[in-house]
């Protein structure tokens, strides 16, 4: 499989370091953290963790329903369970033990979906994870949140420690740069607007947001400003930030590391078509990806800069670039 | 988790707060003689099949079947054998029991409201709008439940988590988890068996309320799971195959010490025990008595 198809700048990080470092620094004081995992430790990182806390390491083998399950009976007795597997297993083989389980039963978890989207490039639709957002959208009492680089994953695993009810956590396998403010504080369920802009709104969340930045310099070249909103926090969405861009800008793009209904578009588009209705494009993958590396997949779906711009510019009626 | 201040929340009248303590069931039990106590828990699944009859046939709604089989297994350990603590329901060192067969709700019902979890009068809200007893148990609207059960195969990999979380908090608290027959036909209940195996969880058991029948049909003419017993001990339990109607014989399987393993308990029941014309006939599973079945029913059971 290809290692990443991120940017390659020389900032560039891995958001899975930085979670697996903050899980590891928070638990050291926090005993009722454990994980849960589904023979996954080297693909979520984790051996540094089961090493350090072997008893707080749960590993069911490969079997994410048997995981999701565990994960409740701990969080009955007390416990925080992280629940880490790559995110296509974990969102799709244990979808009806996150619902009943975790949601509709109240129990605190944090479902850890490793290497999402279309990180698993060559592997396939098999392995790619771009269902995720859909399904676990659509599961009540749960909070789903894509954090955009390594400094928003540390505030993001923080945060969920002492969030109320079952959280899922998107950790990227990208290299990605940072794009959080330095400094900043994680805020589940509001958007963090990046860059200023009148001419149009790009939603971005995960892998997307640096991109989203890259096509707002594309865009500035042609005399447009967009507006860049990271939307890490997809489900509760911040509505009072996605009616104002609705009313200031008057043109919402969405771009997301995922099939392009249901997921982070079809959510802002519900909230504007109810409250201020203006023109939207949703940008992701239409359908299964086809045979190729990452960087490839990402080319084919129009996820780069220079897609992301194309896109703006048909939504704003202005024409190939 | 107060059952009153659900019946609030959901804007609805609460049920009245004067509840009129009934004996203390457990407490009668434990403070008898030894060789009275399986008696006594006859007496008890009694009381409970009635309450069972009078919740379903009143609600006309309910899976009466596999309530009545499994009213003898609650009722043992209820009664006889778990720590709980009805007026502390979040107990931290309570032992646990989880009904995986979460259809038999009103079973589970019948028993809590008797060990005084609930008062015994929510039961006639029984499905009823906005009541906290739905058909299948929830946890955030009535005391005493572990896990919102129903979809089946979900109990034992949960009962899993709450052993690995009793012994993780070095706590001597056991789990029961009490599970269909034809359930077993879910895969996820393999997974957990599995996992159990391997991590030696001695402080589990399974209890399978082996009625022999499932919604549709036998589960042997459904999908086979005989030889049961093997399947459980190839998976690395401990196996031991009791009548589950007979209160003794449970009582002395509950309060056995375990050898290291989990240990399942094949309780052979027969689904609608206790009344003769709902006695082992498929149509049952999901099936509410008339007011005059009712009747006929109570007669049955001596009320």
């Amino acid at each position: 499989m290809s290692a990443s198809a991120a940017p390659g700048t020389p900032e560039a990080f891995d958001c899975r370091v930085a979670f697996a470092e903050e899980l590891a620094t928070t638990a050291r004081a926090d005993p009722r953290i454990v994980v849960v995992c589904n023979d996954s430790i080297g693909s979520s990182n984790l051996a540094p963790f089961s090493r350090e806390f072997p008893d707080r390491t749960v590993n069911v083998g490969i079997a994410e329903q048997d995981m999701v399950g565990v994960a409740a009976g701990l969080a009955n007795g007390g416990y925080v369970p992280f629940v880490c597997g790559a995110a296509a297993f974990l969102s799709g083989r244990a979808l009806e033990q996150i619902k009943n389980d975790l949601a509709y039963s109240g129990y605190h978890a944090i479902l850890c979906g490793m290497s999402p989207g279309l990180a698993y490039g060559e592997l396939g639709p098999t392995h790619h994870s771009i269902e995720d957002i859909a399904w676990l959208r659509a599961v009540s009492d749960l909070t789903v949140v894509v954090p955009a680089d390594p400094e928003e994953t540390r505030g993001a695993v923080r945060w969920a420690i002492e969030a109320e009810g079952p959280v899922f956590l998107r950790i990227s396998r990208f290299r990605v740069p940072p794009v959080t403010p330095p400094g900043a504080r994680f805020e589940a369920g509001k958007a963090t607007e990046l860059r200023r802009g009148r001419d149009l709104t790009i939603l971005a969340s995960g892998t997307m947001v640096h991109r989203a930045l890259e096509a707002a310099a594309l865009l500035a070249q042609r005399g447009l400003e967009a507006r860049v909103l990271n939307l890490s926090t997809v489900k509760p969405l911040d509505v009072e930030a996605l009616v104002r861009a609705a009313v200031e800008t008057g043109r919402i793009l969405t771009v997301e590391e995922s099939i392009a209904t249901g997921g982070l578009g079809g959510a802002v588009a519900e909230v504007v078509c109810q409250r201020h209705p203006v023109p939207m494009r949703i940008l992701g993958a239409p359908h299964f990806a086809p045979t190729g590396d990452s960087a490839f997949l990402f080319e084919y779906f129009g996820l780069t800069g220079t897609g992301i711009a194309r896109a703006a510019l048909e939504l704003l009626g202005r024409g190939a670039p | 988790m107060d059952i009153e201040n659900k019946y609030a929340e959901d804007g609805t009248a609460p049920p009245p707060l004067a509840f009129a303590l009934g004996p203390n069931l457990a407490a009668e039990v434990a403070s008898a003689e030894p060789a009275r106590r399986a008696e006594l828990l006859a007496r008890i699944a009694a009381e409970v099949r009635a309450t069972i009859v009078r919740t379903v046939g009143g609600a006309r709604f309910g899976h009466i079947g596999g309530d009545l089989s499994v009213a003898d297994v609650l009722t043992t350990l209820y009664f006889g054998v778990l720590r709980v603590r009805p007026e502390d329901p979040a107990w931290p060192d309570r032992d646990r029991l989880v009904l995986s067969k979460g259809h038999c709700a009103a079973a589970l019902y019948a028993v809590l409201s008797l060990a005084r979890f609930f008062p015994v009068e929510a039961l006639e809200r029984f499905v009823q709008p906005l009541s906290p007893l739905s058909g299948h148990p929830n946890r955030r609207k009535v005391p005493g439940v572990e896990a919102n059960t129903g979809a089946l195969g979900h109990g034992l990999p949960f009962g899993v988590g709450c052993a690995v979380a009793a012994r993780l908090a070095a706590s001597d608290r056991r789990v029961f988890v009490i599970l269909g027959d034809g359930e077993l036909q879910e895969g996820s209940n393999w997974e957990a068996a599995m996992a159990a195996g391997h991590q030696g969880l001695g402080n589990l058991t399974a209890v399978v309320d082996r009625n022999g029948l499932q919604q549709g049909a036998r589960t042997e003419a459904t999908n086979r799971l005989e030889p049961l017993a093997d399947k459980w001990r190839a998976f690395g339990w401990e196996v031991a195959d009791v009548n589950g109607h007979d209160t003794r014989a449970l009582l002395e399987v509950f309060s056995r010490p375990h050898d290291g393993r989990p240990r399942c308990v094949i309780a052979h029941t027969v689904k609608g025990k206790g009344v003769s014309f709902i006695e082992d006939r498929v149509e049952w599973h999901h099936k509410a008595p008339t007011p005059a079945q009712v009747a006929q029913a109570l007669a049955e059971l001596g009320r």
